[in-house]
């Protein structure tokens, strides 16, 4: 059976957050009916704008907040945890960073449209824009909003409310045909052309290159948000590029199908976003990486559309196309149209988490996991300063019994079995499928497990290993109120590489903050993500206090260099996922070889001779 | 750079207070109690205790050992489990076996022989301490410098009574082969290395995955010397570079985020050993280590030997000194554990290191007012020493001259201000009565008795007796040659060349450094800053005057310009001997064990027609050298066919060598020496 577009189509409006759980995943997120949001006449394309921060992450109305007893909890209606106590986290935020709540620095709350430069216009191409009838917008809200990802840099700078150069304007297509309609245009009146999903990059791939003297447009790929037909007798999925993550799995879900591709970003990120970065998803181990969930995909390039002829689930046609297409990071054209793998809902979830005497415990079972290739659908392994910070986010527990069994459970392995609590580190684990495979595939993990000397620790935590995941970019939010800066960033590494990386990256870390000034001792701390063959993706975390120094950002920069640096010179790679954009490109010839970087510049000067696809990441 | 490893205030008398004489207390308490005291070290970070037998095991299982294994199977056809029999063999013969309890036994019995030896042993409070904290945070490699048998566990036995993590320490084999002590020594920390490794795979693979193994895991300390062994001459050895490379490769491949280098400078008034060094070098051989020779030196117990100063350097990090040096991503495309050749980069930059932790070594040994002396009294014609005696006065006069130059020059000095000045030359004298006496106002050279005692005895021994008492004298002075040698090869430059054209003067003394590579340290690659240095030292007291293009004599300097010029003059003497030698007299194709008597009776033969003034030319170390350093101007080339060892020579290459060494031969006509740093 085939299902027609239209049954699909949606207007872009507020989706309450869903993670595509079945019926017993206790969600941490939960799925919610927003009452009184409902789409306003006016241009649909601002509605996300609406609700979302303009300064920071996520939702408007979510944020963490310490309230007048100083004890944290989340506000909005959106996520499960609204109105819960967390207090553990006021204790581990001071003791972590020194910080105080005494100490605040809040954001500039509104944005000043008068600071934004004026737009640099085409009038041409604008006149011709007009005539085609896609919608645009040269508001500076609009703007602005498209103008960064989140990089700390980024938010910071938007937090004191300063802007760099902005688009000068943003068109929002509806279809593959717009798309090809404003390429052209811009083609033709030489105008720089950004192709914007989500906005999630954390590469500066969505910065405005400051020395583009021409004008900028970006392109919004929101409008683009449907699944065009569902294929169930081979298992495919057609959908437009603009669609995110949540919407496209509550959608197939409603059908009984998922794509399975879920990056932490999910929330927000884009499919056209995962395709030109490369995207990767957590539960990997069962759907594969973008590149291998994609069938087919439409590209609008300057030079024309570029597409295979068929759907064939492999080819022997030369190098694939598709790898031009996948990581080209937006600098060859806008991906439209995308032919995925899709699978049935899976009839059966679980959580679980290990508890291990020490990290190298942990990931001697990891490697194990993956050498027996049995890895659940994900497998992550936090280290002990990541374990404590998800203690410290546990909610209040509602009654005696639940803390007495706490406290019973923190004896038996710190006391019984003789776990260090300064060493210890926990997996958290995630298995998916019939129900019966599922707890047979749990049972050989823990046994895995056990004979490194993990003990089974519990679905709650192994749930709440994975909410950090989600909250953590709203936790960094909190920080900067409070003097407290970080980010994120992944490599990946070959399986012998990986104790030894985590080790120099984390002291390393340690090491340019005190040389640099930073007054206390930052949080730098590391968990593996992803389980391959020959190795893994490593995840590091790295926020200090910066009170006393004059320029935070650029000592951020500085140390997040070094960090790079650190993972190159130990055999880690520059990204496993979130791509080079612009903060990572001077990087690029050592890792691809001059004659890599000369390959991939000959089919951007082919695609895009006069670099209509302007936003210089990746070359 | 140079701010990077060099203490700020490096030069002057050495501040009294920061040493601490360690021997003090033991004197005024108990010797069991000190060796029964709490030893409660705090230990590198992330090490987890593990024991002798542990780690032997890990090192048998080790993913590289496991590669050589099978290799060297295929390759003899052996089995692999016979390979690794044999490996465990090697390991047995090899590994420490540190006890807690031995290191007790060894403080008690240390305590002891210390005592009688020494008045007392001064340590730098602020060197521990830093090494205290540098303990706790990275894999530490302990760099002593090796003058003296008694060297060998004094680090251990500090530590011990500091509270520091007590080392394992890198021991050549023979020390394993004496009864009884070779085993408390091996409990005390010590592990064995074979001389003479030679080619053997498996010996090297065992050797290096045993000191990696112990770096990796932060398992002790490490102590080893780079210089590879005790010097004989008590002048600092060209470093050997494996066991260095074999320290630093698990920073190199990112096995552990830092290591760091201390390095030690330990200096004797007087080293026990000095007799018997002098007369190995003149060829009676070394006795062998022995459990027996140890027993019956024990009448060398019974002598005064001064003060010894162990200064603890500053904690290096190697991550910081290697940076800019080492690209670590050069690991990353073939298994960190496949044995593999290091890479050019990685060889260079071991040997720099090697090379600046001599040099640091140098810079942090005390100098004492004996060395000073020696280093006048082998400027007097022998006669004067031997018969006429030198005047005391004249002799304290320009000792205390020198001290004031070597001062300028930023030496260490063990002279405090305390005593008056010529209480301290006296003791300084009275303690070195086996080599000099003061009678009458005079000093003269003490001769060996031992030998004059019954038949007359014939010139060429005579010879001998006297060069055994110089050769003691040059080791003394040897310990500061490191201050005055960049301006000396200076002042040689402009005495020999004449020139004073910056550019010729350069070239001149680029050729010395060359040449003399082997008898003093020069850090790689730091020829125009040596040569810099070596300007500025010799405008400091006021010897030369220096411009853009020229360097020119100064006339209130000549005092020093003659002293530094005499200081290298026996080298250039003895080398000139050798050169002779080699390109007149000898043969083309010769074994070392036919050149070092070849060239001491040349030299004996010269002495006693006059021609030849120094007793330097008869050191084996001396006639050592300059066969390495003729190797490596291609003058000489070792013949890689033969099993003895043999050298073929290049008559007209030394002869050239001479030439230019005399100034025969202009600096401006220096620019075809093969060498093409010139």
């Amino acid at each position: 059976m085939l299902y027609i577009s239209t049954k699909y189509q949606i207007i872009r409006k507020d989706f309450p957050f869903y993670l595509g759980k079945t019926a017993h995943g206790g969600l941490w997120v939960q799925i919610k009916n927003l009452p009184g949001h409902l789409p306003k006449e006016s241009p649909s394309h601002v509605f996300l704008q609406e609700i979302m921060k303009w300064n920071g992450w996520g939702y408007s109305d979510s944020r963490f907040l310490f309230n007048k007893k100083g004890q944290a909890e989340f506000t909005g209606k959106r996520y499960i945890i609204i109105g819960m106590i967390i207090p553990g986290l006021k204790d581990w935020f001071e003791c972590t960073f020194g910080a105080s709540l005494q100490h605040k620095t809040p954001a500039t709350p509104l944005l000043n449209s008068s600071a934004v430069q004026p737009p640099t216009l085409n009038e041409a191409f604008v006149e011709e824009l007009k005539s085609t009838g896609i919608p645009f917008s040269q508001d500076a809200e609009d703007r602005v909003f498209r103008a960064h990802g989140h990089c700390l840099h980024e938010i910071f700078a938007l937090r004191e409310g300063k802007f760099g150069r902005v688009p000068d304007m943003v068109v929002w297509p509806n279809c593959h045909n717009d798309v090809v309609k404003i390429v052209e245009l811009a083609s033709k009146h030489n105008v720089c052309l950004i192709p914007y999903g989500g906005g999630t990059s954390v590469s500066s791939a969505l910065e405005c290159p400051p020395e583009e003297t021409r004008s900028i447009v970006s392109l919004d790929t929101s409008q683009m948000n449907r699944i065009l037909w569902v294929d169930e007798k081979n298992l495919t999925a057609h959908v437009e590029a603009g669609i995110v993550g949540q919407d496209l799995e509550r959608l197939l879900n409603e059908s009984g199908y998922c794509t399975g591709h879920e990056p932490d970003s999910m929330e927000f990120s884009s499919l056209g976003g995962w395709v030109a970065t490369r995207a990767s998803g957590m539960k990997k181990n069962i759907y594969g990486n973008i590149e291998d969930l994609v069938v087919h995909i439409k590209m609008v390039t300057p030079q024309g559309v570029i597409e295979k002829s068929c759907q064939g689930p492999r080819m022997s046609t030369g190098p694939d196309i598709h790898h031009f297409i996948m990581g080209s990071e937006g600098t060859l054209g806008v991906v439209t149209e995308v032919t995925m793998k899709i699978r049935p809902m899976p009839e059966y979830q679980k959580y679980g988490s290990v508890v291990f005497p020490n990290f190298e415990q942990g990931v001697a079972c990891l490697r194990e996991v993956a050498r027996q290739r049995c890895a659940p659908a994900s497998i992550r392994l936090m280290d002990n300063e990541q374990f404590k910070f998800g203690h410290a986010l546990k909610p209040q527990v509602s009654s005696i019994f639940t803390s007495f069994l706490d406290g019973l459970k923190k004896f038996y392995i710190t006391k019984f079995k003789g776990f260090d609590p300064n060493r210890l580190c926990v997996a958290t684990l995630l298995f998916e499928g019939d129900r019966e495979k599922v707890l047979q595939h749990e049972k050989q993990v823990y046994d895995i497990a056990a004979k490194f000397g993990g003990l089974a620790a519990g679905e709650d935590n192994g749930q709440r290993g994975y909410m950090l995941t989600f909250v953590i970019a709203y936790l960094r939010d909190l920080g900067m109120d409070y003097y407290v800066i970080g980010e994120s960033f992944e490599t990946s590494v070959p399986w012998d590489r990986v104790l030894d990386i985590c080790r120099n990256v984390k002291a390393r870390i340690v090491r340019e903050c005190k040389e640099r000034g930073v007054q206390f001792p930052p949080l730098s701390t590391c968990r593996v993500t992803q389980t391959y063959d020959a190795g893994a993706c490593v995840y590091f975390y790295f926020a200090f206090n910066y009170r006393g120094l004059s320029d935070p950002v650029h000592v951020y920069e500085q140390v997040e260099h070094a960090a790079r640096e650190e993972i190159l010179a130990n055999g880690g790679s520059l990204s496993h996922h979130h791509g080079v954009g612009k903060l990572r490109k001077e990087w690029m010839r050592e890792t691809v070889s001059n004659v890599g970087m000369g390959m991939l510049k000959s089919v951007k000067d082919y695609v895009d001779p006069n670099n209509i696809f302007g936003n210089r990441n990746l070359l | 750079m140079t701010n990077t490893y060099r203490d700020s205030g490096r030069a002057g008398l050495v501040d009294e207070r920061q040493f601490v004489d360690i021997l003090e207390e033991r004197r005024h308490s108990s010797d069991l109690g000190h060796a029964l005291r709490t030893f409660n070290p705090h230990p590198y970070q992330g090490a987890a205790p593990c024991s002798a037998a542990e780690l032997n095991k890990a090192v048998l299982e080790a993913q590289y050992l496991r590669y050589v294994t099978k290799e060297i199977a295929m390759e003899t056809g052996s089995s692999v489990e016979e390979v690794r029999k044999e490996a465990c063999g090697i390991l047995e013969e090899m590994s420490q076996n540190l006890q807690l309890g031995f290191i007790r036994l060894m403080g008690y019995t240390l305590t002891k022989v210390f005592k009688r030896l020494f008045t007392s042993i001064f340590v730098n409070m602020e060197g521990l301490n830093m090494l205290q904290q540098a303990i706790q945070e990275t894999p530490v490699i302990l760099m002593p410098n090796h003058r003296s048998y008694v060297d060998f566990l004094i680090i251990s036995y500090i530590l011990f009574t500091y509270d520091i993590p007590v080392p394992v320490i890198a021991a050549g084999i023979p020390l394993a082969g004496m009864k009884m002590v070779g085993e408390i020594l091996r409990r005390s920390g010590a592990f064995f290395i074979r001389r003479a490794i030679g080619s053997d795979k498996l010996y090297w693979a065992v050797l290096s995955e045993y000191v990696k193994a112990i770096v990796r895991k932060g398992y002790a300390p490490m102590e080893f010397y780079v210089e590879g062994l005790r010097s004989r001459t008590l002048k600092s050895l060209t470093p050997k570079l494996g066991m260095m490379h074999m320290v630093l490769e698990p920073y190199f491949k990112g096995e552990v985020f830092d290591i760091t280098l201390v390095p030690i400078s330990i200096s004797y008034d007087r080293v026990l050993e000095e007799s018997l060094l002098a007369h190995e070098l003149l060829g009676v051989p070394k006795p062998k280590e022995s459990t027996m020779g140890l027993l019956k030196a024990s009448k060398v117990l019974q002598e005064d030997y001064g003060t010894m100063h162990v200064n603890f350097g500053r904690p290096l990090s190697v991550r910081q000194l290697c940076h800019g040096k080492i690209n670590r991503c050069q690991y990353n495309l073939i298994p960190r554990d496949l044995p593999q050749k290091p890479t050019a980069e990685a060889q260079a930059c071991v040997s720099w290191l090697a090379h600046l932790m001599v040099r640091i070594q140098e810079e942090g040994s005390l100098i004492s007012p004996w060395s000073l002396m020696a280093c006048l009294l082998l400027q007097a014609p022998i006669t004067v020493l031997t018969e006429e005696g030198l005047l005391w006065q004249q002799l304290t006069e320009k000792t205390l001259w020198l001290r004031k130059l070597a001062l300028d020059y930023g030496a260490r000095l063990n002279w405090s201000g305390q005593a008056p000045d010529s209480d301290v030359m006296s003791s300084a004298v009275a303690l070195h009565c086996s080599i000099v006496h003061r009678k009458a106002g005079r000093v003269y050279l003490v001769q060996e008795e031992e030998l004059a005692r019954k038949r007359p005895i014939s010139l060429e021994e005579g010879v001998t007796r006297t060069a055994a008492a110089v050769l003691m004298l040059a080791s003394y002075r040897n310990q500061l040659l490191h201050v005055f040698v960049r301006p000396a090869l200076l002042a040689t430059a402009i005495h020999i060349t004449k020139s004073t054209q910056r550019n010729e003067l350069f070239t001149f003394f680029c050729f010395l450094q060359d040449l003399f590579s082997y008898e003093f340290i020069f850090i790689p690659d730091k020829l125009s800053q040596d040569f810099e240095e070596a300007c500025l030292l010799l405008k400091k007291c006021g010897a030369v005057h220096i411009s853009q293009q020229e360097v020119t004599l100064s006339d209130m300097g000549l005092e020093a310009l003659s002293f530094l010029q005499a200081l290298l003059q026996p080298f250039i003497d003895s080398y000139q001997v050798m050169f002779r030698y080699l390109s007149e007299e000898g043969v083309n194709v010769f074994t070392e064990k036919q050149f070092l008597p070849a060239v001491r009776n040349l030299a004996t033969k010269l002495i006693l027609s006059g021609e030849l003034h120094t007793y330097e030319a008869l050191s084996s170390d001396t006639q050592k050298n300059v066969l390495s350093a003729l190797r490596r101007l291609e003058a000489v080339t070792k013949l890689r066919a033969s099993e003895q060892n043999e050298y073929k020579v290049n008559k007209a290459a030394v002869r050239r060598t001479g030439d230019i060494l005399s100034g025969k031969i202009p600096p401006q006509m220096l620019q075809t020496t093969p060498d093409a740093r010139l």
